[in-house]
């Protein structure tokens, strides 16, 4: 198996129950007709609560403001993309966020981003490359296959989530672009728009750090396998404060690198900076590989709580493993760096 | 009301506006209606109250000068051992729910971290302050008495930096407190002016 799942962390009756929810809440949809149109309707409908102006008596409930997001059709991913960590519901991934641009408590972006407008969204794709490429809103949801795959997130500030989502691989996006050889890193970029993102305009609000958000990886990590653009979770299109319409997730580092509602990529020949490492150099590297044995300065990173059901007996602290569990398939793209020094 | 009643009125409303809440959190927090992280939502509730019951606490006395409502002074202290009872449970939810337990964590954290460090040495003072704090004790302390006490404006201080240094980016928050502490401590530059060349 490609993807280990984490030994101390049996599956339990829970996790088979959380599961058959979610499936059963898809078969669901799809006896209803939902899914087999569902990219129809993410083509044609403003994504996400994005699309809060042609219902807007609901945006003060959150509930009902999530439950208007497209459903997207897509295949299962292959068991190695698949990870059998019980699943973080979907109610704490959607309200549990980091996302600045929309508040810097978690809690805020739920409530800033219900009404964030993606239609229109362009996503382009230049610097060392053959083909500059300028996706729409449509073509993010129609130009690939779409597929689910369960990942483990782990945040830098040791927490965790087990996260269902649905989108494909950057290496697809990028073998279109077709790269130079002179291309080695790739830089990405969020929407600047303050008026769309109250945290890029109120300092308060949005945490006082520089916008627009970039990020960074060095191309072999692009290309890897595993990283992937989502454009969804839990079967339906992202809501705007998981990085509405379209996010970068690399899941074997620390989550700050998966970068969210991106507007460009960039093939650069030199390494990008990246938010955090400009913010605070000694505590965020380039690199942010998940390390359990290189702490951060002001916490440890060997272990983190793993956000699943419960309350606050239910709050479980778990060793965390290297580059999150993935080793086996990205170590060797590391095997001669000081880690470190590269963190 | 006499003079009495009114502590007696004031005492009963501090016990219910500081216990309410504690109540509230974790009846929420075991019935997980805390959100996504109930560790880290109880560990900063309870830090917030307690740095909160402190900043109360050292209102008191300029209020009680200021209106000249010397009667406010025998709440002084209930509101300080508020103060150290979230503090406490502020310690007891770090150790029991986040480190879960694992004590040699939790001093490998005190040693390691500068900002436990000091939020260690912050509630160690505020433990001294509180055994001490007793009417009997402190008449047998006399002078001492205020000589110890007066350490509660360092642990205001040192919760501030322990505060400002736990937070990731978003230092408004922390800011805000310290300039709360330093007009709290504004209020007090005649106080100053007088102990500090006397500590020499
Ligand atoms: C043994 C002593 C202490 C320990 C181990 C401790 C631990 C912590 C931890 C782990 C955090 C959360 C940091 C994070 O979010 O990552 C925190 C935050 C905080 N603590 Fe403490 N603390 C201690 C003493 C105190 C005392 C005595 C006070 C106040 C009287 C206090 C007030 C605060 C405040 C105000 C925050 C920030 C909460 C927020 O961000 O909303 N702490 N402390």
């Amino acid at each position: 198996m490609l993807i280990k799942s984490r030994k101390s962390y049996a599956l339990t009756d829970n996790d088979v129950t959380d599961e058959s929810v979610y499936l059963g809440r898809r078969e669901l949809l799809k006896k209803m007709g939902f899914i087999g149109t569902g990219s129809l309707l993410a083509g044609a409908l403003p994504l996400g609560s994005a699309n809060a102006g042609v219902l807007d008596f609901f945006t003060d409930d959150d509930k009902k403001s999530a439950s208007k997001l497209a459903a997207l059709e897509y295949q299962k991913a292959a068991a190695e993309f698949t990870a059998t960590d019980k699943l973080t519901p979907e109610d704490k991934v959607t309200h549990h966020n980091n996302f600045y641009e929309f508040g810097a408590q978690k809690s805020q972006p739920a409530e800033y981003a219900r009404n964030f407008k993606v239609d229109p969204w362009y996503l382009k794709v230049d610097g060392q490359v053959n083909n500059n490429l300028l996706l729409d809103n449509d073509d993010l949801f129609k130009q690939f296959d779409l597929e689910e795959r369960i990942y483990r997130l782990r945040c830098v500030e040791a927490w965790s989530m087990v996260i269902p989502w649905v989108g494909f691989p950057l290496a697809s996006l990028l073998k279109k672009a077709d790269p130079k050889s002179s291309a080695k890193y790739v830089a990405f970029e969020t929407l600047y728009d303050p008026k769309r993102m109250p945290g890029q305009s109120n300092r308060f609000l949005g945490g006082g750090i520089d916008y627009p958000y970039v990020e960074g990886l060095r191309m072999d990590e692009a290309m890897h396998p595993l990283t992937m653009l989502a454009v969804g979770l839990y079967g339906k299109a992202l809501p705007g404060q998981n990085g509405a319409p379209v996010r970068l997730v690399v899941p074997w580092k620390y989550g700050f690198k998966s970068i969210k509602s991106i507007v460009s990529i960039k093939l650069t020949t030199t390494e990008p900076p990246t938010t955090w490492n400009k913010l605070a150099p000694q505590e965020y590297g380039f690199y942010a590989n998940v390390n359990p044995k290189v702490d951060h300065p002001r916490w440890s990173q060997a272990s983190e709580r793993r956000i699943t059901t419960g309350g606050l007996f239910a709050s479980n602290r778990i060793a965390t493993l290297p580059f999150n569990g993935y080793a086996d398939e990205v170590a060797s793209l590391y095997k001669d760096m000081d880690l470190t020094r590269y963190y | 009301m006499t003079q009495n009643q009114k502590v007696f009125t004031l005492k009963t409303f501090i016990h219910l506006a500081a216990l309410t809440p504690v109540i509230w959190l974790y009846l929420s927090a075991f019935s997980d209606g805390l959100g996504a992280d109930p560790v880290q939502y109880v560990i900063h509730f309870t830090g917030k109250g307690a740095l909160n019951l402190l900043l109360i606490t050292l209102c008191v006395s300029p209020l009680a000068q200021k209106f000249k409502q010397g009667w406010l002074m025998q709440v002084r202290r209930l509101l300080g051992l508020y103060s150290f009872f979230y503090a406490v449970l502020h310690l007891a939810n770090f150790i029991l729910f986040d480190l879960q337990n694992n004590w040699s964590l939790f001093i490998n954290e005190v040693i390691k971290r500068p900002y436990i460090t000091i939020g260690m040495v912050a509630l160690l003072l505020l433990t001294a302050l509180s055994v001490t704090s007793f009417n009997a004790l402190r008449r047998k302390m006399g002078r001492n008495w205020q000589k110890l006490h007066n350490w509660v404006y360092v642990i205001l201080l040192l919760v501030c930096v322990h505060y400002i240094w736990s937070v990731k980016a978003n230092i408004s928050q922390p800011l805000i407190y310290f300039m709360l502490a330093f007009v709290l401590l504004a209020l007090r530059y005649k106080k100053f002016s007088r102990i500090l060349p006397s500590s020499r």
